[in-house]
């Protein structure tokens, strides 16, 4: 078609290399990429999955591990039942396996611990993703941030990452985790048993010694719409609130 | 790279494939994608301002806007996150009839989108002009809702639908391509679907 030498495809091969069941319905895969891959916490990826006939599926997922992490590269999945890509990745996806991927991708729903503090983080099931990277990536850096992060979920066993937030929480070094279940009662003392409401939003930005400098939401578009709101209702100016919307 | 164990389960019938750009899958909701909370924007307090660099031309309030003679479109529109969606109807006021009202040609080559909540996007003003794009006030024949733009957004639908700024409130012209809000977050500084540029590094 054209004569001029082809520029380096923006599309990666990496090959899973690991895969952890987090909680029923999400499972984490970790990826090595065979280019370098240079990331901020927060981005997101485009994998491509292609058939034998040429169709191909895209989507995007946010980026889990810390970009300290080293070069693999952790997705946390959720499986949606009718879906086309992420049943894809849980029944039949294994370790050693080929993928295509793209990013890092996406500069404005990103935070590193020289962007300064204090953080609001508000998760909604998987959107708990792209958070938990600048979680961890506060703890890699020794980061003195203070952080709180307000993390939705149906029930206690839906937690995705939870040994791992409670571990950094009872470090008690300025991360503080509230949990909100919606369809269980709370089981640590300052969670919640309720969806996510403007008491909510108020209650935890008193656990911040200041007013936030930034809150980052991600989740489904019902979640963020609502806990935007909150957060607005609560008093957080909405031009430091920035979010992250899985679609459906 | 053929996917292992991957097969095209959800594969468009083929006269759809010819409307859907490269990259990108059929969808039937209509997902919603914002950078920040979603403005309420009361009416009456709506307004749209057209300018030359810094300098207002004209202004108009909701009422002197819904005055102008409102047009239909009805298009397949194409988000970067790699959804299309066909025969989205609209219905508002087309740009050239915006520039018609203020008695003006356009003055520069560049555009740039201004939203209520602080949002810009960059259009060449040739992909603005000749019954190309519209401020769309209608979504299926009723009011914009606010997740997806209302009181009023842009209809830019041959780009890809960042472009389609919404809670737009102004069309600022421009000497020069000024990059806007995505724009500068790694986002095509045109955004074509048809020649799938996504991101800043696509040719
Ligand atoms: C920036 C960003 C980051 C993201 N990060 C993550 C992440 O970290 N983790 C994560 O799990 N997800 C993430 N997502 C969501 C992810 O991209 C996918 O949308 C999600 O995995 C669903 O894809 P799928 O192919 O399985 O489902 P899809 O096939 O896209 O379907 C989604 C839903 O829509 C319905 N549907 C769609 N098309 C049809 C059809 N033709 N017929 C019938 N029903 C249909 C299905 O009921 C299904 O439940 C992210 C999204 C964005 C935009």
């Amino acid at each position: 078609m054209s004569d001029r030498p082809a520029a380096q495809s923006p599309w990666q091969t990496v090959t899973i290399s690991r895969i952890e069941k987090r909680t029923p319905r999400v499972t984490s895969f970790f990826l090595e990429p065979s280019r370098p891959f240079a990331y901020r916490a927060g981005q997101h990826v485009d994998v491509r999955l292609t058939a034998p006939d040429g169709y191909q599926a895209r989507r995007s997922y946010s980026i889990a591990s810390a970009p300290e992490a080293g070069e693999t590269i952790e997705l946390a999945i959720e499986r949606l039942d009718d879906g086309e890509v992420s049943p894809f990745f849980h029944d039949i996806a294994a370790v050693g396996d080929e993928v295509e991927l793209r990013g890092p991708l996406g500069g404005h729903f990103v935070w590193s611990d020289s962007d300064g503090g204090p953080l609001l983080l508000v998760g909604g099931g998987s959107g708990v993703v792209p958070l938990m990277a600048m979680i961890r990536h506060r703890a890699a850096r020794k980061s003195t941030v203070l952080v709180a992060l307000v993390f939705s979920a149906r029930v206690w066993d839906e937690v995705i990452f939870r040994d791992e937030l409670i571990d950094l929480h009872d470090r008690r070094d300025g991360f503080d985790l509230v949990l909100a279940l919606t369809r269980e009662s709370a089981r640590r003392p300052a969670d919640y048993s309720r969806r996510l409401d403007v008491a909510m939003m108020e209650q935890s930005m008193l656990r911040l010694p200041a007013p936030p400098r930034f809150a980052f939401v991600c989740g489904s578009n019902a979640f963020v719409s609502a806990a935007a709101q909150a957060l607005i209702d609560a008093g957080v100016p909405a031009s430091l609130i920035r979010t992250e919307r899985y679609g459906v | 790279m053929i996917t292992r164990g991957f097969s095209s389960g959800r594969k468009p019938p083929t006269d759809a494939d010819a409307r859907i750009p490269p990259g990108q899958y059929l969808e039937q909701g209509f997902p919603v994608l914002s950078a920040g909370p979603t403005p309420r924007v009361r009416t009456e307090d709506w307004s749209f301002t057209l300018k030359h660099g810094p300098r207002p031309i004209k202004t108009w309030n909701w009422t002197e806007f819904n005055a102008l003679p409102l047009a239909k479109m009805t298009r397949d529109i194409h988000c970067v996150t790699a959804w299309t969606k066909f025969d989205t109807a609209w219905q508002g006021v087309l740009v050239d009839d915006i520039l018609a009202d203020a008695g003006i040609e356009p003055p520069t080559a560049f555009t740039l989108a201004l939203s209520f909540d602080g949002y810009t996007t960059n259009v060449p003003t040739q992909d603005l002009t000749a019954g190309k794009a519209m401020v769309a006030l209608l979504y299926e024949g009723k009011p914009i809702t606010p997740d997806h733009g209302g009181p009023a957004r842009l209809l830019v639908p041959h780009l890809y639908f960042w472009k389609s700024a919404k809670w737009l409130n102004g069309l600022q012209f421009t000497e020069r391509d000024e990059p806007g809000f995505w724009e500068l977050r790694g986002y095509h500084i045109y955004g074509d679907p048809w020649r799938e540029q996504r991101y800043t590094s696509d040719p």
